[in-house]
């Protein structure tokens, strides 16, 4: 990945940057019914209001956008990646605006509504075994890529500082400027880690006293989407451990119940991760007498018919 | 005794093993032995009030629990019980 393997499209490259106005500086909305705390306030940013309808959207933009740019991605190769979905589907919606085919290995066991929006975007579909959840489908990106680098560009998303770097250089700043810089703590769960590591790095950048709070799943089988347990999966290389503050587990049930509660409070229908995200929020807003307490929507409830029919 | 399939997630907590044998006669039984066998495992699997945690999807043979009698499913000698990790919104 590192040689410049064809000449870089400018033509290409326009159309980056044309898609590119369609991708984060997503609104930030106040928590105003589901906490209420005098000198506290929860905020969170809607993420999937952005080309590809989740937050990662960012990165998957970034990272296509920076492979462009360094030659090593164009309308000859397939773009190749291991992902449970909205990596997936942000890279499959980019790929359908530029031309450029998309190739997604994905666990069989993921929902039959998530296989069908990356079909229709286009997007080819390998899937590895339910047993072995999204490291197994790590294994098998990283296998076809050995067997044909000519035919792939490999993301790897759990490796990519593209990843990272998008949150840095957009959400942080995001966050930053719509508090009109109150944000005392910063609050996301841990999957490819891209969200934390990149939003934290630059809050604290812009403000060494934000605290970030990372969130994990309490157990190592869990239905937050995304979200990994650290202890049991494969620790993605863009990690830094040094950058959180605290950690804190967050459970699938208590996800599960708030976003009950965040439909008949806030008038939002959440995915889990999204409620998991929000029930981190929740534990750190009850902990302090005052502060701004952010956090983000990775996506909403669009995706998970089968959760909603098992919660409404 | 019937056979476990360990999702890779666990089997850190298995010594790597990827099936293990477990007894009992019902689906509760033989995940039950299995916590007993390696009790780092008990908390990935098993609720405080000792249920099967409700956002594991468990099959035996090829069947979902969800769609037989669940928890009190019966197994035989041999039943090959499967343990998935769950992707939220996944069809299992």
């Amino acid at each position: 990945m590192t040689e410049v393997s064809h000449k870089i499209d400018n033509q290409l490259l326009q159309r980056v940057n044309q898609i590119g106005k369609f991708i984060g500086n997503t609104p930030l909305f106040p928590l105003n019914h589901i906490f209420q705390k005098k000198g506290v306030s929860i905020y969170a940013k809607f993420e999937w209001q952005q080309l590809g309808g989740s937050v990662k959207a960012r990165p998957a933009f970034n990272i296509i956008k920076q492979a462009i740019t360094n030659g090593h991605l164009h309308k000859g190769k397939h773009l190749l990646d291991a992902t449970s979905g909205n990596t997936g589907i942000a890279y499959a919606t980019v790929g359908a605006t530029l031309g450029i085919p998309v190739t997604i290995v994905i666990p069989e066991n993921a929902s039959e509504e998530r296989k069908l929006i990356l079909k229709s975007l286009g997007a080819e579909l390998i899937y590895t075994s339910k047993f072995d959840a999204t490291d197994g489908a790590q294994a098998k990106a990283k296998e076809l890529f050995s067997e044909r680098p000519d035919l792939y560009y490999y993301a790897d998303q759990y490796a990519n500082d593209a990843n990272w770097q998008a949150h840095y250089h957009t959400t942080a700043n995001e966050i930053l400027s719509q508090t009109q810089g109150s944000v005392t703590h910063f609050v996301a769960g841990l999957g490819t880690t891209g969200t934390f590591v990149g939003t934290t790095r630059g809050l604290k950048e812009l403000n060494p006293t934000i605290q970030a709070i990372s969130l994990q799943p309490e157990t190592a089988l869990h239905g937050l989407e995304g979200w990994k347990d650290l202890e049991t999966a494969r620790i993605p290389k863009i990690y830094d451990p040094a950058l959180a503050d605290r950690n804190l587990h967050v459970t699938t049930g208590a996800s599960y119940d708030l976003i009950k509660r965040v439909a008949k409070e806030e008038g939002l229908l959440l995915s889990p991760s999204a409620a998991a995200n929000l029930s981190g929020a929740i534990q750190v807003a009850n902990e302090i007498d005052k502060g701004t307490v952010v956090t983000v929507f990775a996506d909403n409830a669009e995706k998970y018919g089968e959760v909603l029919k098992q919660l409404f | 005794m019937s056979k476990v399939i360990i999702p890779t997630p666990l089997r850190k907590f298995t010594n790597q093993e990827a099936t293990v044998e477990a007894a009992g006669g019902t689906v509760l039984e033989a995940v039950n032995d299995l916590a007993g066998q390696y009790p780092a495992l008990s908390k990935h699997l098993l609720d405080d009030g000792g249920n099967i945690r409700s956002f594991i999807r468990i099959f035996v043979g090829d069947e979902d629990i969800i769609s037989l009698d669940k928890e009190a499913t019966k197994i035989e000698n041999d039943t090959v019980i499967s343990i998935v990790p769950a992707i939220a919104g996944g069809s299992m």
